[in-house]
């Protein structure tokens, strides 16, 4: 079994950093995986993306095609990435960005207010916790009790206070996708 | 063995040479690769050792040539453009024949170029790249792990063969995380180097290290001393792995990042009823040619696949002594193979449409 996921949005809604968490995780967890950036000239506020493999074997190409999920942050992801999720596969929305109806037919497709719900929880960053909540209640690629493992073990020191927050963002994204 | 961490390549790099032993560090920084100084930076102090930005790439070599000649484990690194300027310098230690490690990050291509993931260093890492007759030991990773294997390696191979050793990544292996383990190092024992400049207390001869030499009969004797070096390397240094080539009628031969992509087009190939396997070259010098020469004994094809515009193909057709077909298919300026493109090459072969 092996998932792959392109995370993608604007660059600041901290979309390496889903993808890292996934990747802690899922290493965690005992699978094989294998996390790369797009990078290039890059710029505040210009698009990012990364790409995360989870397998139960050794991985062959970290560069992938046709991801079997793709979370779009924001319209210009999902303009980009939609064509290329395999059929069957799952396309994670954050709906409070992305405006338009996605074309494909033959995906899951799963819209989150990501931006809407971190917000209400009294802090627009963590709307990638919230989109990470739906991926993997959407996926199953890992235990939200992994997860919520993987946050405290990565997160720094002087950031444990946040881990209620991130905890409660997981949870909100998760309880969406199950709707 | 350490706890599993999941690092960039350019950091787990840092990581290996630190464990390895690597007392000293010069570079100036370079996208794909600036994680690693940036990493050293901050870890090399912590550890009483030498973190320097050199103030180019020629200062960072001389540098090492400096340190090397002192007798101490030590490292440069860099991406193309860098490498490039290293190149005098790596000529003057490689003549001198002293230990040190280069990493190249590679980049695309010629010139400034870009900075994404390239291969097209191939042929300067395994020909020479500087004047004169001399081989740098060529090692290259497909990932992580082996990022952090091969480095520790290089700097043991470096000391025993008082050679100049280049580990070869390119800009996605440098950026891509991935699990490590490191090896338990405790208790290694580090070669003594009598030749070393450490200072003569008047104990023993002088050491000098230099690399001129005038006199034409000694040059020759100096250059006969380390061809013989060369063959020693090459007759115990080759290095090379294989995904199922026994029964394979086609043989996709590729190092580094594109070697991973050739294992998933493989994989689909299989899918699909044809017979494909992987010829992975981990020394690209010693290039693994009598490996390579016994794929070919049976009735094959191979197929080259880089990033470059073909560098490796010349090595493959000598290996196999040009009696199969060896195909070519590349991706140059910066662009990844898709394992699908990969397939499709594999595709056309195999219907026989594509003159070798």
């Amino acid at each position: 079994m092996q998932h792959e996921f392109i995370f993608a949005g604007f660059g600041g809604q901290g979309v390496l950093l889903m993808g890292q968490l996934l990747a802690h995780t899922a290493m965690d967890e005992g699978k094989r995986v294998s996390w790369i950036p797009s990078y290039g000239p890059e710029m505040r506020g210009g698009t990012a993306n990364c790409t995360v493999i989870v397998s139960d074997r050794e991985i062959g190409s970290p560069v992938v095609s046709r991801p079997s999920c793709v979370v779009a942050m924001n319209l210009p992801s999902l303009d980009k990435f939609e064509e290329t999720v395999k059929p069957n596969g799952v396309l994670v929305i954050n709906s409070s960005l992305v405006t338009r109806e996605p074309k494909r037919q033959d995906v899951t497709v799963v819209k989150v207010p990501a931006t809407q719900v971190a917000n209400e929880l009294g802090n627009a960053r963590v709307a990638n916790m919230v989109a990470l909540g739906a991926v993997i209640e959407a996926t199953g690629v890992v235990t939200p009790d992994g997860l919520m493992k993987a946050l405290k073990k990565n997160l720094p020191p002087h950031r444990q206070n946040l881990l209620p927050l991130n905890r409660e963002a997981i949870e909100k994204g998760r309880k969406t996708a199950q709707e | 063995m350490s706890e599993k961490l999941l690092m960039k390549g350019n950091e787990a790099l840092g990581e290996a040479a630190l464990q390895a032993g690597c007392q000293l560090y010069f570079a100036y920084p370079i996208t794909p690769q600036s994680e690693l100084p940036e990493y050293l930076s901050r870890r090399m102090p912590e550890l009483g050792r030498v973190f320097l930005q050199a103030e180019s790439e020629i200062a960072a070599i001389n540098m090492v040539y400096g340190a090397a000649g002192a007798g101490a484990r030590v490292m440069t690194s860099s991406s193309s453009p860098g490498i490039s300027l290293k190149q005098e310098g790596l000529s003057y230690i490689a003549a001198a024949q002293l230990p040190c490690v280069i990493v190249n990050m590679s980049r695309g291509g010629p010139g400034l170029g870009s900075i994404q993931p390239a291969q097209s260093d191939y042929l300067q890492a395994t020909k020479g790249g500087g004047h004169g007759d001399y081989h740098l030991i060529v090692l290259a990773p497909a990932s992580a792990q082996e990022i952090v294997d091969l480095t520790i390696l290089a700097f043991d191979l470096a000391d025993q063969y008082r050679t100049p050793v280049m580990i070869m990544g390119d800009g996605l292996l440098g950026q891509m995380m991935e699990p490590v383990l490191f090896p338990d190092r405790t208790n290694v024992e580090l070669p003594e180097k009598p030749w070393a400049t450490t200072g003569r207390k008047g104990d023993r001869p002088k050491n000098i290290i230099h690399s001129l030499e005038l006199q034409s009969e000694r040059l020759e004797a100096h250059n006969q001393k380390l061809q013989e070096k060369y063959a020693d390397i090459a007759a115990t240094q080759k290095r090379s792995d294989e995904y199922l080539t026994e029964d394979a009628d086609v043989v996709l031969v590729a190092f580094g990042t594109v070697a991973r992509i050739c294992r998933s087009a493989i994989d689909m190939a299989r899918e699909k009823g044809i017979k494909a396997g992987l010829f992975r070259p981990i020394s690209l010098w010693p290039f693994p040619d009598e490996a390579l020469a016994r794929l070919a004994e049976k009735e094959r094809v191979f197929l080259s696949v880089e990033m470059n515009c073909g560098q490796m193909v010349d090595d493959i057709k000598l290996a196999v002594d040009c009696r199969r077909p060896v195909h070519f298919f590349g991706r140059v300026g910066g662009i990844v193979p898709s394992p699908e493109e990969v397939l499709a090459e594999i595709e056309k072969i195999m219907a026989g449409r594509c003159d070798a």
